[in-house]
């Protein structure tokens, strides 16, 4: 167990340095961040002393482990843009973002598994049908126009709920929350809902694929035919082994959600780590870019981790595979 | 062509097979399908045939009349052209528009799920079955690939081919590299399902024993274990076709994706986007509804060839 | 019970009254994007200065006709006898939030600062050679020659304390390399009309006014400042109640915000150009089919296009009628501006054609266009229109979109053989125009002259106006430069850009013409 996990984090690290040098170096390419700072009338001499102070000019090498260094100690430089600590500027966005991520994720798996039973369980209804055709639609809008047709019926038609923002935030010290206000609440239900849609249409058929396959197996047919009740058998059994599949789909979708919120965070202007990257995008503010991709690769990472060992203790003849891997 | 195929019982014997086939009956009897069915295939029809089908060349700037902008839907414009589904911003007909902004959707989309599903297939079908180290290299590339959300990849992808390839050869190759990034930003997911699946298979007796009876790895992966695999790729696929459509409509709303002079669905909508609130509802309505209708009857499709093709599934 | 009710009805009504002869009013005011540092010497762009200016003070700024106005300083001139030196007397009685007084020592500091190796704004400057205080209300510039416009300069150069800077170690701006941040970046000490009170970078930000302003209370007592990028999120704020003002209205959403009840659009022209260059030197183009020679170094063809644009056409349907066509790249504030040099030919297809014919190109030719498309009004769909129009005539124009992030890039390291690019004039004047667009490029001048545009006259020339003192001479060598310049079509000027401010409708601010408001200017009714 133990060397699994070190076996694991040790592969973890590798892939943080590989992120590390794979998007530092991409960035090299996205844009000339020297363009965007300097001012209109700043001379050709003005730019090349800026590329040098900033450490543009030294070799690719040089610039790419002073980076690494940097950000093992957590420094991520000052933004070229907004010209404060990067770690500070991702840290103040970072509860936005995670609540706005796991009230999306607690939507859609909420209704996802339920939505994903139901159709299962009842796959000739013609509800079952509907809700199969509704999400399909859902999934086949991009995010940005389902998010704008929400602003547009919800905030500006009928006014009920906030088009932009966060609404009040209570500051808890380590901690601000819109989750204490009456219109932070109000505030997340157009974002949350228009970033869980696609995941919850995911979990959904996934549920109800992995039921029906369930259903199918043999084990199910025997617990029918011993008599078991149809909801002992249904969720003792069904759902139970259907969930195994779901943890790890959903456990990867959490640090997706959490990347895919830019798009959510730029419409609603939701002041999260996701807008901030696209705000920086803009500029080539690359310490933020960079800062924000090795964020997002942690997530990954420590998630990747955390479904690996769950799918280690779910299923144990997988220990057999982790063993010999180890030879 | 028809002179060289020998006359004979097999073309008809392939036909009557088909019509005969177990799918070919679960297709018939699901109205889902036919319909879901038909609308992909009009709309690809329409899209490989715009060039005849489409009323103005879109894509051709000097027919364009930009004093024929905002006309509305079945009006005839003071230069005097009609527009079934009204002209758009730049008096481009809308109709003809979207014909031939289906075709470079669904280009894009079929060319990256297709790139995408091969490399995931094959990388999880390796990883799966040989394990060990290699499953560990091809697992850390497919984590470092599932760091990035596929959309942050073909932005990145996007960057890096805008800085190799010079300013001058960029909008020629836009297409291509489109096609690159959607489909490296979609592979992992495959990767990962094969891998899963793989694994879990080759415990099983069967592969066990083909093992044993020293079967090529080869064989038994595309015999025993690939059939097994094929539903859960297949939704993924599904989605995925879908997904890189959708993905290049919102690279295109980040401002990246093919020259606004030759727009795809995507990039319809998001020029379309911007007269929401201004009236002209037609330019964004009708790419949107297009778009919506092809990733929803090629879903659906999908949907029902996953249960077509499960064995287990089979009355 | 029911007298206590009128009792209090009676002070509510009192107090209202009370409250409406000096209408306190919070202001929401929405932008696209926010302010980017507080430091004030530290960008010089628009965004920034706009916010900035209602913290800080400068010595002098523009009213809505772009005219030199009074701020800290009450009067400026160039000193007898010396006409190097430009004389500033300072307004008295001013004081700084942290509750210092202002006084000459503060100018020197500030302009140093600006002139100082970090600050963005030390080009504007480049001419000072020195800053001294003669007293405590009086400063003298003392510049490297005769400098008849710096004045011009000094609109956007905010005046720091020196004593609150240098207990904070703000002698220097912002060193990005350094990798350490500057405590003005987002600490704030100026004499301006509002004070900061919250400051949440990309989020909001909320001034409350200033109560020992120098200048007349404004109306508004409190901004909170909320930067939505996406356009159609920004117009839902307003429809829907959430913001009062938005400054950067799409135009395609003017019509439906003017007919929202409660809702009213301000527009007016901004002071910039929205013009197409074009490489004009003998080397062939990177990106066209003509691979021996360079279509647009021959007149004719750049006749040709000349005539084949249609700009009302553009005004009309592109820009929903929100722009001033023009074909000279100058905005009729600026200093040197005519009418004759503003007008446009006829629109002509079949002389533009048989020009291409005659220049050896009836067949036409192949070219990529540069465009920005986040940067402009409609920047991306004014190209797409004038792509379609080119090939009217036979010029077969590829469009290359892109983020100005990237379109910069190429812009800056002439990497560009036809190109999109707009023009503010901050000086008012046609030197700033000149140095940088027209001139040979060398280090010193021509930054963005794209299109290598060469003539050894025209730079004589353009040297010579900065430092000529007889202004009416000094008229008559922009008037001659400008006349080379369209004769030489180095520009393909399409239109001067117009803004739109959607506001509730109970307020008014009109458009300033550099596009830098002040909520003081803010009047309900």
């Amino acid at each position: 167990m133990l060397a699994f996990i070190l076996k694991r984090l040790a592969q973890s690290v590798l892939v943080m340095l590989v992120v590390a040098l794979i998007s530092f170096t991409m960035f090299r390419y996205v844009g000339d961040p020297v363009a965007s700072l300097v001012s209109q009338e700043a001379s050709i001499a003005d730019q090349e002393q800026l590329r040098e102070r900033l450490g543009l000019n030294d070799p690719i090498v040089e610039q790419f482990f002073r980076f690494v260094g940097n950000a093992l100690q957590g420094q991520f430089g000052i933004s070229y843009r907004l010209q404060q600590p990067v770690s500070e500027l991702i840290l103040s966005r970072l509860p936005a973002t995670i609540e706005l991520a796991f009230a999306s994720a607690t939507i859609a798996l909420t209704l996802g598994i339920i939505l994903g039973v139901f159709t299962a369980l009842k796959p000739q209804s013609p509800v079952s049908g509907g809700v199969m055709a509704f999400s399909l639609v859902g999934v086949s809008l991009p995010t940005f126009l389902i998010g704008i047709a929400l602003i547009y019926i919800f905030a500006v038609e009928l006014q009920w709920l906030p088009s932009f923002g966060r609404g009040d935030v209570v500051d808890l010290g380590w901690w601000n929350t819109g989750l204490l206000s009456e219109s932070g609440l109000r505030s997340i239900i157009l974002p949350a809902i228009t970033l869980s849609l696609f995941q919850m249409t995911l979990i959904m058929r996934l549920v109800r694929a992995e039921m029906l396959e369930v259903l199918r197996a043999d084990y199910i047919k025997f617990a029918r035919a011993r008599g078991l009740t149809d909801r002992a058998v249904n969720f003792g059994h069904a759902l139970k082994n259907t969930l195994v599949p779901v943890i790890t789909i959903t456990g990867l979708q959490l640090g997706s959600v959490i990347a895919f919120a830019i798009i959510t965070e730029t419409v609603f202007q939701w002041p999260g780590v996701g807008s901030l990257f696209i705000n920086s995008v803009a500029v080539v503010d690359v310490p933020v870019m960079a800062a924000y991709l090795m964020f997002i690769a942690l997530v990954f990472v420590v998630i990747n981790l955390i479904v690996d060992i769950l799918y280690y203790l779910v299923d144990p003849r997988l220990r057999v595979g982790g063993a010999r891997g180890g030879h | 062509m028809s002179a060289s195929a020998p006359p004979g019982r097999r073309p008809m014997g392939l036909f009557s097979r088909i019509i005969d086939s177990d799918i070919f009956y679960s297709f018939r009897t699901s109205p889902v399908a036919v319909v879901a069915a038909s609308i992909a295939l009009i709309l690809i029809l329409a899209a490989v045939f715009a060039p005849w089908i489409a009323p103005y060349n879109p894509f051709d700037p000097r027919t364009l009349n930009l004093m024929d902008g905002y006309t509305a839907p079945m009006e005839t414009s003071f230069a005097g052209n009609y527009f079934l589904l009204g002209a758009d911003h730049q008096g481009r007909d809308v109709f003809s528009t979207i014909l031939y902004g289906s075709r470079v959707s669904l280009l894009v989309g079929l060319s990256a799920t297709l790139f995408a599903m091969t490399l995931g297939v094959s990388l999880g079908l390796i990883a799966g079955y040989r394990g060990g180290f290699t499953d560990a290299i091809i697992m850390r590339i497919c984590d470092i690939q599932l760091t990035f959300p596929a959309i942050l990849i073909a932005l990145l992808i996007f960057g890096v081919a805008r800085g190799l390839i010079p300013p001058s050869q960029q909008e020629s190759t836009a297409l291509y590299v489109l096609i690159l990034a959607i489909g490296l930003s979609n592979w992992a997911q495959f990767a990962r399902t094969v891998r899963g699946a793989t694994m879990v298979e080759r415990q099983k007796d069967y592969v066990a024993a083909a093992r044993i009876m020293g079967v090529h790895p080869l064989f038994i992966l595309v015999r025993h274990i690939l059939p097994n695999v094929t539903g859960p790729v297949l939704v993924i696929a599904t989605i995925g076709l879908a997904l890189a459509i959708i993905e290049e409509a919102t690279l295109s709303f980040l401002g990246v994706g093919v020259p606004p002079t030759q727009p795809s669905l995507g990039t319809l909508i998001r020029i379309g986007q911007q007269f929401l609130f201004s009236g002209e509802w037609w330019i964004l309505f009708f790419p949107a509804l297009t778009l919506v209708l092809l990733a929803l009857s090629v879903n659906l499709l999908g949907d029902w060839l996953r249960d077509a093709l499960n064995p287990r599934l089979r009355k | 019970m029911r007298k206590t009710f009128t009792a209090i009805a009676a002070t509510l009504l009192a107090s209202s009254v009370l409250v409406s002869a000096a209408q306190a009013e919070t202001l929401r005011w929405a932008r696209t994007s926010d302010a980017l540092t507080l430091d004030p010497h530290s960008q010089n762009q628009g965004v920034t200065h706009t916010f900035n200016h209602h913290i800080y003070e400068t010595l002098l700024d523009r009213d809505l006709e772009g005219n030199l106005r009074e701020r800290l300083a009450t009067d400026w001139y160039v000193k007898e006898g010396d006409d190097t030196v430009w004389v500033f007397e300072l307004r008295e009685g001013v004081t700084f939030h942290g509750g210092e007084e202002f006084t000459a020592e503060d100018v020197v500091f500030s302009i140093e600062r600006a002139k100082s190796e970090n600050s963005n704004m030390r080009q504007l400057h480049a001419d000072v050679e020195s800053v001294t205080a003669v007293d405590d209300y009086t400063v003298e510039f003392q510049m490297a020659g005769p400098s008849p416009l710096y004045p011009n300069n000094v609109t956007n150069t905010f005046i720091m304390d020196m004593g609150w800077s240098e207990e904070n170690d703000l002698q220097s701006v912002q060193d990005f390399g350094a990798g350490e941040e500057n405590f003005a970046v987002r600490n704030t000490n100026g004499t301006g009309p509002y004070v900061l009170t919250e400051r949440d970078p990309d989020v909001r930000s909320v001034l409350t006014a200033y109560q020992d302003w120098w200048g007349e209370a404004s109306d508004v007592t409190e901004i909170v400042y909320t930067p939505i990028a996406d356009n159609a999120t920004r117009v839902a704020a307003l429809l829907s109640g959430e913001v009062d003002l938005v400054q950067d209205v799409p135009v395609q959403d003017i019509d439906r915000l003017s007919g929202t009840d409660g809702v009213k659009v301000e527009t007016g022209p901004e002071n910039r150009t929205i013009y197409f260059g074009y490489r004009m030197d003998d080397e062939p183009l990177t990106s066209s089919d003509v691979t021996d020679e360079n279509p647009f170094a021959n007149p004719l063809v750049r006749e040709a296009m000349e005539l084949a644009i249609d700009r009302e056409a553009i005004r009309q349907v592109v820009m929903r009628g929100q722009s001033i066509p023009t074909c000279v790249n100058m905005p009729p504030f600026v200093n040197g501006w005519t009418e004759e040099l503003d007008a446009c030919p006829a629109v002509d297809l079949d002389a533009a054609r048989a020009l291409m014919e005659e220049a050896g190109y009836g067949d036409g030719f192949t070219v990529t266009l540069d465009t920005p498309n986040d940067r402009y009004v409609n920047d991306e769909a004014i190209s797409q229109a004038v792509v379609g129009m080119l090939g009217q005539i036979g010029i077969d124009v590829t469009l290359a979109s892109r983020p100005v992030a990237q379109h910069s890039p190429l812009i800056l390291n002439n990497q560009t053989d036809f190109y999109l690019l707009g023009w503010g004039v901050p000086t008012f004047d046609s030197a700033y125009i000149f140095n940088d667009l027209v001139h040979t490029k060398t280090d010193d001048y021509g930054t963005y002259n794209i299109g290598l545009y060469s003539n050894p006259e025209v730079d004589e020339m353009i040297q010579s106006l900065g430092t000529m003192t007889d202004l009416e001479a000094r008229d008559q060598v922009i008037a001659d430069i400008w006349e080379q310049v369209q004769e030489d079509r180095v520009f393909l000027t399409v239109h001067v850009q117009e803004l739109a401010y959607a506001m509730r409708d109970d307020m008014t601010l009109a458009v300033h013409p550099e596009n830098q408001p002040s909520m003081v200017d803010v009047t309900y009714e």
